[in-house]
């Protein structure tokens, strides 16, 4: 057993990186506390060698923590493969990037006193996803998914004195306590029907005859609820809109990325290794005959990209905007994993890369404008095109890019989408998120229109981005520009990724 | 005397994850939506305790319900502090009177 123990331990490098730096963080944060401005470097070299000890593992696949029971067929609390390395990788580079945004946000520098606890938070955070994406066993989906979200409530309210942020963190706490409380009682009966909580075992326990289906059935809704919580789908989306204006914007584009993310992936594990009974030569995966999980991921992601994309047109605050579209893209990712086949699941990945490059590129703008103009108001963008040319012209590319127009990189993540779909001969769900993306345009269009064919009413001051924010942004757009072109990298890199250990 | 059995713990527990639920739904303060939290949570509790005394699951139901008290501190202290800085900006904590963001 302790031999098992130690062995697995080797397995989980970058958790045990990240949970060093966030005590070595707390620890600096006691000890240091005249001088704080150290400690976002502390925070950004912790990432750096989790990234490394992240790419050591790519192309691993292992169980870690199994118990000794398991004897007739292998299976692990955690899981170690491509797939969660790819989301790790994400996640790692992810939080790297929001580090530099949080260097440049105003509202972060003002905190002075209280940075510590803000990356100490942060790390939290990126604990909670890296175990998450890892973990197959219901224990630990549930205990990592707690962790996630109790950091993100403080985060999000942590502009204690600002009304917004305040109001933003009880509706978190109250939607995100409430949906994974339902999680927990889904859980506790899948524990009673099959007697464990290891996907694994559960999978193999739920071919049997003798399951009640109704019950299994009435468990995976509720146990949905969480996750879907967790990726702001349909009917639990009501706190997104809300907790992303509310909450300070490094936070924002970190919850809409690098959480999201983390919740995608926990789905996509659920379902593959606790659901799917084989996967076919061509990558179609057959789930076993107990819960139409395709017929309820169809219908969910319709209606998230639809009310995303319709409530996204009268926005005029442009984090609330952002927020709705976020909703919208994560209805388009949901028909990614609908599709229940590899390449569907590649288009997931693809997805991902770009939309965490477009989305935080986009919300940096607005961060900058909103440290000059202390609003995030459309109307504030009125002539911007003229003020500040380049952070304009990065806008605008953001946004093209979101809505999924060539020659940027969202076209190829759309497209990979619709190709998916079109080959699972799912015609009309492809034509729904078609006239969805349509929609799209107008409100991504809007911020045009006003950027450059408005006339500012009032004083025109000439915003010019530091260094710095001109290099973060080059980073952010050279990509986006670039794979837009040339994406067989992407593409391959993903195919390379796409195995998901088990079954 | 009725043998306690398997049912009789669930039937208590989908009476307290009811009773959570309607908390939460119609419950205006928010100190009183974080109760019916509570409740939800430790049905759950009993769920996961019954299933593995009746169904000789082994440990792993128990080990869960400790974990999730633990879990069910640590969101308490979390809302309640949440509640708390709440109370100071708008002086009331009435879940449907804060709607600051609503347009």
């Amino acid at each position: 057993m302790i031999n098992e123990i130690l062995n697995s331990i080797t397995f989980i490098y970058p958790e045990l990186a990240v949970s060093i730096f966030l005590l070595i963080i707390v620890l600096v944060d006691l000890v240091f506390h005249k001088d704080k401005k150290y400690i976002p470097y502390i925070s950004l070299a912790g990432l750096v060698i989790t990234g490394i000890l992240v790419l050591n593992q790519i192309g691993i696949t292992h169980f870690a923590f199994v118990p000794q029971l398991s004897a007739v067929k292998k299976y692990g609390m955690m899981t170690i493969d491509p797939f969660g390395s790819y989301f790790k990788l994400l996640v790692v580079v992810t939080s790297i990037l929001i580090i530099f945004f949080t260097i440049a946000s105003e509202e972060v520098i003002d905190l002075k006193e209280r940075l510590g606890e803000f990356h100490a938070l942060i790390y939290g955070m990126i604990l909670g996803m890296l175990v998450m994406i890892s973990a197959s066993d219901l224990i630990l989906i549930y205990l990592s998914l707690e962790l996630l979200s109790l950091s993100s409530y403080v985060l999000a309210g942590f502009l204690k004195l600002r009304e917004r942020s305040s109001e933003a963190s009880l509706k978190y706490v109250i939607y995100g306590s409430v949906s994974s409380g339902l999680m927990l009682f889904g859980i506790s009966i899948i524990y009673g029907l099959t007697g464990s909580t290891n996907l694994y075992v559960i999978n193999s326990l739920i071919q049997g005859p003798q399951i009640n289906l109704f019950t299994l059935s009435f468990s995976s809704i509720l146990m949905f609820v969480g996750i879907g919580y967790k990726i702001s789908a349909a009917p639990f989306h009501f706190w997104t809109p809300d907790v992303y204006e509310g909450a300070p914007i490094s936070i924002t584009a970190y919850l809409s990325v690098a959480s999201k993310a983390a919740g995608f992936a926990l789905l996509i594990r659920f379902i593959q290794t606790g659901f799917t009974s084989f996967i076919s030569e061509d990558g179609y995966w057959t789930l076993i005959a107990v819960f139409d999980w395709q017929a309820l991921l169809i219908a969910i992601s319709i209606l998230t990209m639809t009310l995303g994309n319709f409530s996204a047109l009268w926005q005029d605050n442009l984090k609330r905007m952002l927020a709705y579209s976020s909703i919208a893209h994560a209805g388009y990712i949901l028909l990614g994993i609908a599709v229940l086949s590899n390449q569907g699941l590649i288009a997931v990945l693809i997805y991902f890369f770009v939309y965490m490059l477009m989305n935080i590129g986009a919300f940096y703008v607005v961060m900058l404008i909103s440290n000059k103009t202390g609003s995030e108001n459309i109307d504030d963008y009125d002539g911007l095109g003229a003020k500040a040319p380049f952070l304009g012209v990065a806008l605008a590319i953001f946004l093209i890019s979101l809505t999924g127009l060539p020659p940027t990189a969202g076209f190829i993540a759309k497209l990979y989408l619709f190709i998916a779909l079109i080959d699972a001969n799912m015609i009309v769900v492809a034509i729904i998120a078609l006239l969805n993306t349509v929609v799209s345009l107008y409100y991504y269009v809007r911020v045009l229109k006003h950027m450059y064919l408005t006339k500012s009413e009032r004083e025109q001051e000439n915003i010019t981005p530091s260094i710095g924010s001109l290099v973060y942004l080059l980073v952010l757009l050279i990509p986006i520009l670039f794979f837009g072109i040339y994406f067989t990298p992407i593409v391959e890199f993903a195919r390379s990724c796409v195995s998901l250990l088990g079954i | 005397m009725i043998e306690v059995g398997l049912n009789h713990y669930l039937v208590v527990s989908s009476i307290l994850f009811s009773l959570g639920v309607y908390g939460v739904v119609t419950r205006k303060n928010a100190v009183m939506v974080l109760m019916g939290l509570e409740l939800i949570l430790n049905a759950a509790n009993i769920n996961f305790i019954a299933f593995a005394k009746y169904g000789n699951f082994g440990l792993g139901g128990q080990a869960m319900a400790l974990f999730v008290i633990i879990l069910a501190a640590a969101e308490a202290a979390i809302a309640l502090a949440i509640v708390l800085n709440l109370y100071k900006t708008f002086s009331n904590v009435n879940v449907d009177e804060i709607d600051k963001l609503k347009e």
